[in-house]
């Protein structure tokens, strides 16, 4: 049983995702440990991208702050050796495809094993394109993790025969980001991947905000995934944001159980 | 399983909620491509409203000055909207009439591709957005309003560097937003498949006149033919009709912007490597991990830190040559052209002008060297008054 099963074996997830030096690093460290503490079933680290095309503002503004802070990949490993000292919480990097690629597949595969991360999100390699990169962390025992989306239709049953890990459900059209409602045939996606593959675990994410978001979201599938509302708690208080993410986790986590 | 390949180059590297739409762009596009009638439509459009074919002309004074090749220039700035983008947008807002989409939306960099998208747009009744940077809205006032009087909505980009690469971001960004009854106008052959193919097939007109063109007026065909290279539309048109014509060099002049060497260049072929950006897998001005650099050319329509697949695979097959040409190099051939021949050309095309400046005085009499002149260089007037230190009011 892999880390990722582990994490969806236990009841619904509480997935938290955080920008790798935003506001810092040091920062991001302490954050990894506070969303522990407020139960997180897997953390998603956020290499940052100068364009990510996927992303609403407050994400993308997360992005420019830690590139002005210089972070770069090796920077992102480094910290991820720190933490592994500390916990084995499950962790997944979430990046762009020009930043793994450039590092070259294989090296960034290969440090990702050496740094236990189980799982990677790569936005904009849709399954056509995943081949070249799936085969290569499958080497590296990373879960190269896929996404569908409410426009996804007919793709649906081709992409969860593939899937590794868990699915990763958009949960509307658009980009990341706070929003007031969801895509109205998320049911129905899940309940169409649950007859290709009963046992893959799917997390809804993209804009849920609140408790009772999350508990909506996770009623449906097996798990939520909160990304821009932590995120904005970042931008909002900086290096003092760790209390302040650990409580809102805290309240996410509960209301996902 | 992978579509849309160039040798390595090309792809579809977009994120889940977009894939379905290019998926059926691609078969919309397979259908109409080879139909009569659709056919018959655009090549209407394309002569009776653009004003196609656009002429090729021999620049006897030029040619006569530099003492050397003779060179022709296609006058793709004759056409309606003043560029070869128009070729592109009929194509597209026909095609997306005929997918029954009610709304088109677009990037554009020194606003050509914008201004052709609202035209096209107000011809076929179909709602118009426009994404620019607000370094470029800037740049470009006159283009902007152009948008705004024909209907157009223009949305200033303001994240990264605002200029061009920040302006396709933020429309694939608003395309995920609102798929349904949308399509993306990509005005290059850039981003994912089928945009490179679709958008190099709607230019390939360009190359299919000149071929006509110099057959009928020298009986042969040109030793080179030199075109500008942002993202790459107006050169691949140019090409496209001679790739298989091994004699015919094809040149693609890249803007260098202050000097490749220097870190304000937007010079990719020269300074970039393999990444994989805005859809495709091509070469892209980044550093060493994989951050898209920031790049600068005094042409907002060259100043893109990426280039079409097809292009990076001409390159690596060594069909076509790319060579930079710096700011200081375009302004001198925009102001040559404009007094040797009394036309004004875009500074995106000043660059292949540039190199004609100097590739014809090392050729015979007897060769002969096409330009693509693709735009006119009404909209770069005050920018270029700047550069040379005069301020003038619009």
């Amino acid at each position: 049983m892999s880390n990722i099963d582990k994490v969806f074996a236990r009841g619904k997830a509480f997935i938290p995702f955080i920008t790798v030096g935003d506001p810092d690093i040091e920062t991001t460290e302490k954050l990894v440990y506070a969303l522990e503490e407020a139960g997180s079933d897997l953390i998603e680290l956020g290499i940052p991208f100068s364009d990510p095309t996927a992303e609403g503002p407050v994400i993308m503004g997360a992005s420019e702050r830690a590139l002005q802070n210089s972070i770069c990949t090796d920077d992102v490993f480094d910290l991820v050796q720190r933490i592994r000292k500390n916990t084995d919480i499950p962790l997944a990097f979430m990046t762009y495809a020009n930043v793994i690629f450039s590092y070259s597949i294989e090296r960034f595969a290969q440090r990702a094993q050496q740094a236990k991360i189980d799982a990677v999100i790569i936005p904009d390699i849709p399954f056509e394109e995943s081949e070249e990169f799936e085969q290569i962390f499958s080497e590296f025992g990373v879960d190269f993790i896929s996404l569908i989306a409410p426009t996804s239709r007919d793709r649906v049953k081709m992409i969860a025969q593939e899937a590794k890990g868990f699915l990763y459900c958009v949960s509307s059209l658009g980009v990341t980001g706070v929003r007031s409602s969801f895509s109205s045939n998320l049911e129905d996606l899940i309940k169409t991947v649950k007859q290709v593959r009963p046992s893959l675990p799917c997390a809804i994410g993209f804009g849920i905000s609140n408790p009772q978001q999350a508990h909506e979201m996770a009623a449906i599938s097996d798990g939520a995934i909160v990304g821009s509302a932590i995120v904005e708690l970042v931008e909002q208080y900086g290096r003092d944001c760790v209390s302040k993410v650990k409580e809102f986790a805290s309240s996410m986590k509960e209301s996902v159980s | 399983m992978s579509k849309g390949y160039f040798g390595v180059h090309g792809g579809q590297f977009v994120p889940e909620t977009l894939m379905n739409a290019i998926i059926e762009l691609e078969e919309a596009y397979n259908t109409y491509k080879d139909d009569p009638a659709f056919n018959e439509e655009l090549t209407y459009l394309l002569n009776e409203y653009a004003g196609r074919p656009s002429r090729l002309y021999y620049a006897r004074h030029m040619s006569e000055d530099l003492g050397g090749a003779k060179i022709y220039l296609k006058r793709e700035d004759l056409n309606h909207t003043g560029a070869h983008k128009i070729n592109n947008v009929l194509g597209q807002c026909l095609l997306a009439k005929k997918m029954g989409k009610k709304r088109v939306i677009a990037e554009t960099g020194a606003g050509q591709h914008g201004v052709a998208t609202a035209t096209a747009a107000a011809l076929m009744g179909l709602e118009c957005e426009i994404f620019m940077g607000e370094e470029d809205i800037i740049r470009q006032a006159l283009n902007v309003y152009k948008m705004r009087l024909l209907g157009a909505t223009v949305n200033s980009v303001t994240t990264g560097t605002a200029t061009l690469k920040d302006a396709v971001s933020q429309t694939m960004r608003e395309w995920t937003n609102r798929v349904s009854d949308t399509h993306y106008v990509l005005g290059s052959v850039m981003g994912p498949h089928p945009f490179p193919t679709i958008v190099r097939d709607f230019q390939a007109v360009i190359s299919k006149e000149i071929k006509e063109q110099i057959l009928q007026m020298e009986g042969r065909l040109p030793d080179a033919v030199l075109a500008c290279v942002g993202g790459g539309s107006n050169a691949i048109g140019a090409f496209y009709h001679f790739i298989d014509d091994p004699d015919v060099a094809l040149i693609g002049l890249e803007a260098a912007g202050e000097g490749a060497d220097t870190d304000r260049t937007a010079a990719t072929l020269t300074v970039g490597k393999m990444g994989i950006f805005h859809g495709m897998k091509s070469y892209f001005c980044q550093d060493d991990y994989g951050q898209i650099d920031p790049v600068y050319s005094i042409s907002a329509g060259l100043d893109y830190p990426g280039i079409g697949p097809e292009h990076a695979y001409l390159k690596d097959a060594g069909r076509a040559q790319y060579y930079p040409v710096t700011d200081e190099e375009a302004v001198r051939a925009f102001e040559y052209l404009s007094k040797m021949e009394g036309i004004i050309p875009a500074i995106e095309s000043a660059h292949a002008l540039s190199y004609a400046m100097e590739l014809a005085p090392k050729m015979g009499p007897d060769q002969i060297i096409v330009v693509n002149l693709s735009g006119r260089g009404d909209k770069d007037c005050v920018s270029i008054a700047k550069y040379r230190g005069e301020s003038i009011n619009e």
